[in-house]
């Protein structure tokens, strides 16, 4: 019995001496996934175009042309903006995941709790059915900006008046904002109802592959304008993963741990509403990353927010970024949406891991 | 000087061949070899003017004719992929105009390949345009002419048989009605414009672009005939599950059991086949009716 009790004794000494390395070990080979992903997300498309020639000529390796103009646009000018905003909108929708299912201290919330995603369908939608006859001269100017733009303003005014809705004498209450949500995503969804119903046909069709996410719409200027965001956002995540980790033993505990508890709400709930609003706005509806990348790798390496926040970018980034090389390849030359290629992978993963975890709970 | 004056006209006309020839060569290598043809009515014209060697792809609304869904499919005229139609290695994209999006479009035209609008219409007029910017965008303007003439004069034909009936028939079209949930045609669809040139009447004039209508409305409008897609697939209504419908049931269409049904593309593609669907149209219409008056 004593043998038995030292062994495992020894056993969970050698788990904590592993524990300590592992998170950054994990890290690490992360960092691998994005670059072998990335490289396989160039190199995969619907035209044989070579993403190592491409490479070549850009390193200058090879003769001016052993590569045509053509192979090197859809490298150049289609793949790569796409395999980077995949890792930036991927990155951005799993730390905001990571960091909701921290406030909430569930982790079972995605950053759709902030009421982004909801407010985001309805800009897009109001975008995408009125746009054309309301902001005639305006669509001409901003061109196709004004549905990025319209989504990004819708998500922004959902999570403003829930914040304002859910917050008394500066005090944020985590339970009424989920349940003021709720609400808000249903008045929402009654409202891109409202306009789904005013639609005619090609707007149907637009809405629906719209919910469905693409990084299709991958320019350069947005780009630009996720990886502004997605710095700002980042360079607040190591205050608030402290935060996190102090607020995963409650609200009291953390504030008497020094946190002050609804600064760290608030930031919290500003860069995921800053990094879900741009996401959604770039590439429509992306479901599962949020949830199931912080999930799984909590079971891999802990609960730690300081190491969970930056593996979650990578983790998401590389999936994100491989579920596009699918959709883009799968049906070519057609394309399928993203949202679909996430959902089918995630969904089913999800599922299994709830029943695994089940399993060990019965036992 | 003499000599000098035909050695100068000899030099003239050796230029003017010479030009001719440069022109020609231009004019033939130009002409695109490898065409992707985006829109169901864009892919029939370009095979009505006998052209499809030249087409190595084509979207998912290209189903006619039937040799068409050889062609590899670039997807649905809204949501094009850039590499995707790439990958086809065109040099010349044939679109109707509403295809995208923008940003697919807009990597094309980076891409250096020609990419010709074609203009969309629910009317005559529209479909000779359509034919005219097809044949002028395949170099084949004179056959091209003489095709439009021909469905032009088969169009008018058609219309002008159609506009004889006494008493105009007033038609619902229905697009999809499941669940018991009628979407209709209103105005601005190309339902709605078959149906006028089959001398009908669309009874849902009042309303834009396709909707879901309310039972009362479809009572009130009172069809004399219900107009649908032919079934493809498993996925619509079935004639005999409309009819079933309270508010259809209800109607003097109903009450007749009328309904007629065409397939989607020959009925709403706006292209050559036009003429014959209107006459198909209006003889399914006032076919019963006809011979007595």
């Amino acid at each position: 019995m004593t043998g038995i009790a030292a062994a495992a004794d020894a056993d969970a000494g050698m788990r904590k001496g592993l524990r300590l390395a592992l998170p950054q070990i994990v890290i690490v080979l992360l960092v691998v996934a994005v670059v072998l992903a990335a490289g396989v997300s160039l190199t995969a498309g619907a035209s044989n175009a070579s993403a190592l020639a491409v490479a070549a000529h850009w390193l200058g390796l090879a003769a001016p042309d052993a590569i045509s103009a053509r192979d090197l646009l859809i490298v150049e000018s289609i793949r790569l903006p796409r395999v980077v905003m995949g890792l930036l909108v991927g990155a951005a929708l799993a730390v905001s995941g990571a960091v909701m299912q921290g406030i909430f201290r569930n982790p079972l919330a995605d950053p759709g709790l902030a009421g982004v995603s909801a407010g985001a369908g309805l800009g897009a939608a109001a975008m995408i059915v009125l746009g054309g006859s309301l902001a005639l001269p305006m669509a001409g100017v901003v061109g196709y900006a004004a549905l990025p733009a319209a989504a990004f303003l819708g998500g922004l005014t959902t999570t403003v008046i829930l914040y304002v809705l859910s917050t008394r004498l500066g005090r944020t209450s985590i339970a009424t904002m989920l349940l003021a949500g709720i609400a808000l995503g249903a008045l929402s969804g009654a409202a891109t109802g409202l306009l789904v119903y005013m639609a005619d046909d090609k707007q149907l069709r637009d809405l629906t592959f719209w919910s469905m996410g693409s990084l299709g719409g991958a320019t350069w200027p947005r780009i630009v304008t996720l990886s502004v965001v997605l710095a700002a956002s980042f360079a607040v995540l190591p205050f608030l993963a402290r935060g996190l980790n102090a607020l995963a033993l409650g609200e009291a505990a953390a504030w008497h741990m020094g946190i002050s508890v609804e600064r760290l709400k608030r930031s919290a709930i500003v860069i995921v509403a800053a990094m879900t609003g741009v996401s959604v706005a770039v590439s429509g509806g992306i479901g599962f990353v949020g949830i199931v990348v912080p999930h799984v790798l909590r079971l891999a390496i802990g609960p730690d927010h300081r190491f969970l926040l930056p593996a979650s970018a990578l983790l998401g980034g590389a999936l994100l970024v491989l579920a596009d090389a699918v959709a883009r390849t799968v049906a070519a030359p057609a394309e399928l949406p993203i949202g679909i290629v996430t959902a089918l992978a995630g969904a089913p993963f999800f599922l299994w891991l709830l029943l695994r975890r089940r399993s060990i709970l019965d036992m | 000087m003499r000599r000098s004056v035909s050695t100068l006209a000899a030099w003239a006309a050796a230029c003017v061949i010479g030009l001719c020839a440069a022109v020609s060569a231009q004019a033939a290598e130009a002409k695109a070899s490898r065409i992707v043809a985006i829109g169901g009515s864009v892919t029939e014209i370009v095979y009505a003017l006998g052209e499809e060697a030249r087409l190595v792809g084509r979207d998912s609304t290209s189903i006619y004719p039937p040799e068409a869904l050889k062609l590899p499919d670039t997807g649905y005229i809204r949501a094009l992929s850039p590499e995707g139609v790439l990958s086809l290695n065109p040099d010349l994209i044939l679109t109707l105009e509403g295809a995208g999006p923008p940003p697919a479009l807009d990597a094309l035209k980076a891409a250096g390949v020609r990419n010709v609008m074609i203009p969309e219409g629910f009317d005559r007029k529209a479909i000779v345009t359509k034919i005219g910017a097809v044949g002028a965008a395949l170099g084949v303007e004179d056959k091209a002419k003489t095709f439009s003439a021909k469905v032009e004069a088969e169009l008018d034909k058609a219309v002008a048989a159609s506009a004889t009936a006494s008493q105009k028939a007033r038609v619902l079209f229905v697009l999809s009605a499941r669940g018991g949930r009628i979407m209709a045609a209103g105005e601005q669809t190309q339902a709605d414009g078959i149906i006028k040139l089959a001398g009908a009447e669309n009874v849902l004039s009042s309303i834009q672009s396709y909707k879901p209508v309310s039972d009362e409305a479809i009572i009130e409008a009172a069809p004399d005939v219900i107009l649908m897609m032919a079934p493809r697939g498993d996925h619509s209504t079935g004639s005999e599950e409309l009819l079933a419908l309270p508010a259809i049931a209800a109607t003097p269409a109903g009450k007749a059991r009328r309904v007629v049904r065409m397939d989607g593309m020959y009925l709403l593609g706006f292209g050559p086949r036009t003429a014959d669907a209107i006459v198909s149209l209006h003889d399914a219409l006032y076919g019963q009716r006809k011979p007595g008056e």
